[in-house]
């Protein structure tokens, strides 16, 4: 079956690939362009390791169709920071433990970009309705909710603990 | 796979052969594990499959429109509970009300939802059919859902609740949605709606019958409680037992009724 070409944004950069009709965004942002931060956990939508947002909206990219990011705005893990700098999320995930095998991180980082993203000043309740459909079996949720609340108020420039 | 541009396309091509793509969540689960099982994905694009339109207080409802857009939506206020009760940010940025209409059990929350509020289906050949008819057939009926047409009952007239077993979120051990017509604490009239309680959302209307004319208080609502497990159809899974299910079907429709959750 042939190939069919999808073009669109990821992490600011334009990107072309060529996908099997029945592809999933995952797999081929993975496989085909490169990028390995979003992870597959699950494959049915129940863990959120897979979490990129598209146009800005968090979505599971095991359960997206490829051919449907034609001109999508994708962004992922990767292009959170550039280089060895770190996101603010990615610098509170490190420095509050809210990461330990890791496989979770990516979606996390993603949920919780999403949410900052459109409230900046978010209560605990909304973390934890943000992050509701992404697992973690390390850590607990609470590192990584206090995290996500670390990282709100660096980038608001407030006092942190 | 098939990209259809327009709505009355995609009808001809569903009934040709072909799995309607909505928001994925479930029909891309099949893709991901036994592609077999889907030879051919039939995606619109049509915008109109997406938007929320109204006419007089008529809203349709297109079948594309996802649970995120619900909640964004001033119009459908009342329906933001359903909506948000359904997965995570990622899950309600893409599951639709379409997929939903036939998301099987224990999915389809938000079909509970529509069918406390009456709502119509309408399908892609402009055929229209209620939402009670619609999910009884819904195994064996051919065609592609267009849209969903639903008139905003009274303010606060629709109560919603998702019972779960986890939390924040989880799915539904069993979801409820009642409409309430009537002034102040008298009932005039109700459509009570269960999901996870049989095959497809169902009425119970020993529950609604119980209900009219009655008062929403312990004792006004505890016949229609005490009843409204005779319309329902439970099965054992995973998440609960049938036995358990009708055993808290009453307490979960008291504390909806009264406000109790």
């Amino acid at each position: 079956m042939p190939k069919t070409p999808v073009t669109f944004t990821l992490n600011g950069a334009e990107t072309g690939i060529f996908v099997d009709p029945g592809l999933n965004l995952l797999e081929a942002l993975r496989r085909e362009a490169g990028d390995l931060s979003p992870k597959f956990g699950c494959g049915q939508g129940t863990c959120g390791a897979c979490t990129i947002l598209i146009n800005g909206e968090p979505h599971l990219s095991c359960l997206t169709l490829a051919v449907a990011a034609q001109d999508a705005d994708i962004s992922t893990t990767g292009g959170l920071a550039p280089g060895a700098d770190l996101h603010p999320l990615q610098q509170a995930f490190a420095d509050g433990f809210a990461a330990q095998c890791g496989f979770c991180t990516s979606g996390m980082l993603m949920a919780a970009k999403a949410l900052l993203d459109r409230n900046p000043r978010p209560t605990r309740d909304e973390v934890v309705e943000a992050i509701s459909g992404n697992l973690c079996r390390c850590t607990g949720y609470d590192p990584i909710v206090d995290a996500i609340l670390d990282a709100a108020a660096r980038v608001q420039g407030r006092v942190t603990a | 796979m098939t990209e259809v541009q327009t709505i009355e396309q995609l009808g001809a091509a569903a009934q040709a052969q072909g799995h309607v793509l909505g928001g994925g969540t479930l029909l891309m689960r099949q893709v991901n594990y036994t592609p077999h099982q889907v030879p051919n994905i039939l995606r619109i694009t049509d915008p109109a499959f997406r938007q929320i339109t109204r006419a007089g207080r008529q809203i349709s409802i297109g079948a594309g429109v996802s649970m995120a857009q619900i909640i964004a939506s001033s119009d459908l206020d009342f329906l933001a509970p359903a909506a948000r009760a359904i997965g995570g940010p990622a899950i309600r940025s893409m599951a639709t009300v379409g997929g939903n209409l036939f998301a099987p059990h224990p999915y389809g929350d938000f079909a509970v939802a529509l069918l406390a509020l009456g709502a119509q289906v309408q399908w892609a050949d402009g055929r229209t059919e209620d939402i009670e008819a619609f999910l009884a057939s819904r195994e064996t009926s051919k065609g592609v859902v267009a849209a969903v047409l639903i008139e905003p009952p009274q303010m606060d007239a629709l109560r919603f609740g998702k019972v779960t077993r986890t939390k924040p979120k989880g799915v539904s051990v069993m979801s409820i949605a009642v409409l309430i017509t009537g002034v102040g604490r008298s009932v005039q009239q109700a459509r009570v709606a269960f999901g996870a309680m049989g095959p497809a959302p169902m009425r119970s209307k020993a529950a609604e019958h119980a209900l009219a004319g009655a008062t929403l208080d312990a004792t006004g609502v505890a016949a229609a409680c005490a009843a409204c497990v005779s319309d329902l159809a439970p099965v054992n899974d995973a998440l609960a037992s049938a036995w358990y299910r009708r055993e808290v079907a009453p307490i979960h429709l008291r504390r909806l009724l009264l406000g109790e959750n």
